[in-house]
């Protein structure tokens, strides 16, 4: 994965959850499955997109909530 | 000093000569203003009988979307102390040896950074330290890092791995549960702290059917070790056993598939009949021992009722030689846990857990997903359903 197609998805990750922002809650599976199916033209693999949502999560540029489940939300919704 | 708050139902439950949560919970409170108020808003659920934890909120530390379980209060002006009052899970050790200076130091970084209270061990395996707020979160983590231990699991990820004392202190155990549980813990860090599953996967390791950490009812999947040979018999013990007790009343009527008797005084076993209860085994543990081909069974789908009702596992590995596999690093397991949770990303929804989703889409549904041929072990209840579908070429025959 180049690091042009990594952005790509990392920024589509996060602009995803910024634009539902209090309207829905993004399962990390969901999204996960979702950018699977928007790039499987660049040939991703579902690891290489959990790996960019990892480096997404390490970078705090998103955090995990939980509410009955596990959602992706933004962090300065606290 | 008189008590903040007046807790009459509570002090009900001090009364007697067990062992009293609150009276313990009283202990840590003359050191910490939170566990006072803590013990204010419990008096107050036993009267309402409701909770007065709000639902869901975030807690947690840096990268890690689990191992915190987030509490707020619901009347933070009456009890402020537990405005925040989360829970932090720490990922016990396997099959919970601790030496008593580690334990020092965990009660330490409790009382520190939080009420004061622990949970050894919570219902997932973990440690738990509860009264934690999101400010002292990472340092309390940090604390603990430094310890040597990392945060259990929490949320829609893989739980905490647990197991039970395994061959470390039980001559029943067929494999070593604290060694798979160990290694799988490490493999699996990922799916345990970032939460990218439909609903909470948990994974159990007894060494035996006794299946002391219960894997059979509450863990998706479910690791009991188990013997593929004979029972091993030493007919002198068995001989010094009928002198003590009632064998034939207590052992053989007892053996669920009656495939045990007695020719003369010598003790016979229909192995071939036994279904591995290990109920004569806990009998007569001079007497009777497991075959030397060990190994384990795997079981699918067990869960408390939570969504839906309570489930048991199902059986989907009869024998699974864990010795053979864990040479090669558990590389068939490993094969077969992931086209589990493949299938389970793909046809699961939302808080499903896998078990929901097999009676769901159904078990040939699902065993074709995953890549295992249907065998008789798996009918769950045998010789209660009448209804027996032949495929033709079966049928001929
Ligand atoms: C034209 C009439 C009928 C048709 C087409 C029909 C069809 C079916 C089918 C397709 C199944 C599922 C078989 C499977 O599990 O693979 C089934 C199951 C069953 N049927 Fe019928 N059926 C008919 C009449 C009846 C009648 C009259 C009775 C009882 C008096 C009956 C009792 C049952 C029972 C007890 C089951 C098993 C349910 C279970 O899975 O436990 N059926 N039937
Ligand atoms: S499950 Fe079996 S092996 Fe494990 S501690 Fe209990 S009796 Fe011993
Ligand atoms: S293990 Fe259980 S089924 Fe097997 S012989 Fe003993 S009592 Fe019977």
């Amino acid at each position: 994965m180049t690091d042009e197609i990594k952005k790509k998805v990392e920024d589509k990750i996060i602009g995803l959850v910024k634009e539902y922002a209090g309207k829905k809650r993004f399962k990390p599976i969901d999204l996960v499955k979702e950018m699977e199916r928007d790039f499987a033209a660049e040939g991703l693999t579902k690891d290489d997109i959990k790996g960019v949502l990892k480096d997404i999560m390490d970078e705090g540029k998103l955090v995990y909530g939980y509410a009955g489940g596990s959602f992706l939300t933004l962090p300065d919704e606290n | 000093m008189g008590k903040k708050h007046q807790t009459p139902l509570l002090d009900e439950l001090k009364k007697g000569k067990w062992i009293s949560f609150v009276r313990e919970m009283e202990r840590a409170a003359e050191k910490s203003p939170r566990t006072e108020d803590l013990l204010g808003q419990v008096e107050e659920s036993y009267r309402d009988k409701i909770t007065h934890w709000k639902h869901g909120g975030m807690a947690g530390v840096k990268s890690y979307g689990a191992g915190m379980v987030g509490r707020f209060s619901d009347s933070p002006e009456k009890y402020p102390g537990v405005k925040e009052c989360h829970s932090m899970r720490i990922n016990q050790t396997s099959g919970f040896f601790y030496n008593s200076d580690v334990l020092r130091k965990i009660a330490g970084i409790a009382e520190k950074y939080a009420g004061g209270l622990l949970n050894l061990h919570g219902a997932t395996g973990d440690i738990q330290i509860l009264g934690v707020t999101q400010a002292e979160a990472e340092d309390a983590f940090q604390a603990y890092a430094e310890l040597g231990f990392d945060l259990g699991g929490g949320g829609s990820d893989l739980r905490t791995p647990s197991c039970c004392v395994g061959p470390a202190r039980c001559e029943f155990s067929n494999y070593d549960t604290l060694k798979i549980c160990y290694d799988l813990t490490r493999e699996y860090q990922d799916e345990l702290h970032r939460p990218s599953f439909n609903y909470k996967f948990k994974l159990k390791f007894s060494g035996c059917s006794n299946d002391c950490v219960a894997s059979a009812s509450r863990s998706d999947l479910a690791f009991i070790g188990t013997w593929k040979d004979n029972i091993k018999i030493n007919q002198e013990e068995v001989k010094n056993y009928v002198k003590k007790f009632d064998v034939q009343k207590y052992v053989l009527d007892k053996c669920p598939t009656k495939c045990m008797w007695f020719e003369g005084d010598k003790l016979v076993i229909d192995d071939s009949n036994c279904v591995k209860c290990h109920h004569c085994i806990n009998e007569m543990p001079k007497a009777l021992k497991s075959g030397d081909e060990k190994g384990l069974s795997i079981l699918i789908g067990a869960k408390a009722p939570l969504v839906t009702g309570p489930r048991m596992g199902m059986m989907l590995v009869p024998f699974y030689d864990v010795n053979e596999d864990s040479k090669n690093d558990y590389e068939q397991l490993k094969g077969l846990i992931s086209n589990i949770w493949e299938f389970w990303d793909e046809y699961g929804v939302s808080r499903e857990r896998i078990g929901e989703l097999i009676a769901r889409v159904g078990l040939v549904t699902f065993l074709e997903g995953v890549g295992l041929e249907p065998i008789p072990e798996m009918v769950n209840t045998p010789r209660t359903n009448p209804f027996i579908k032949f495929e033709d070429e079966d049928a001929a025959q």
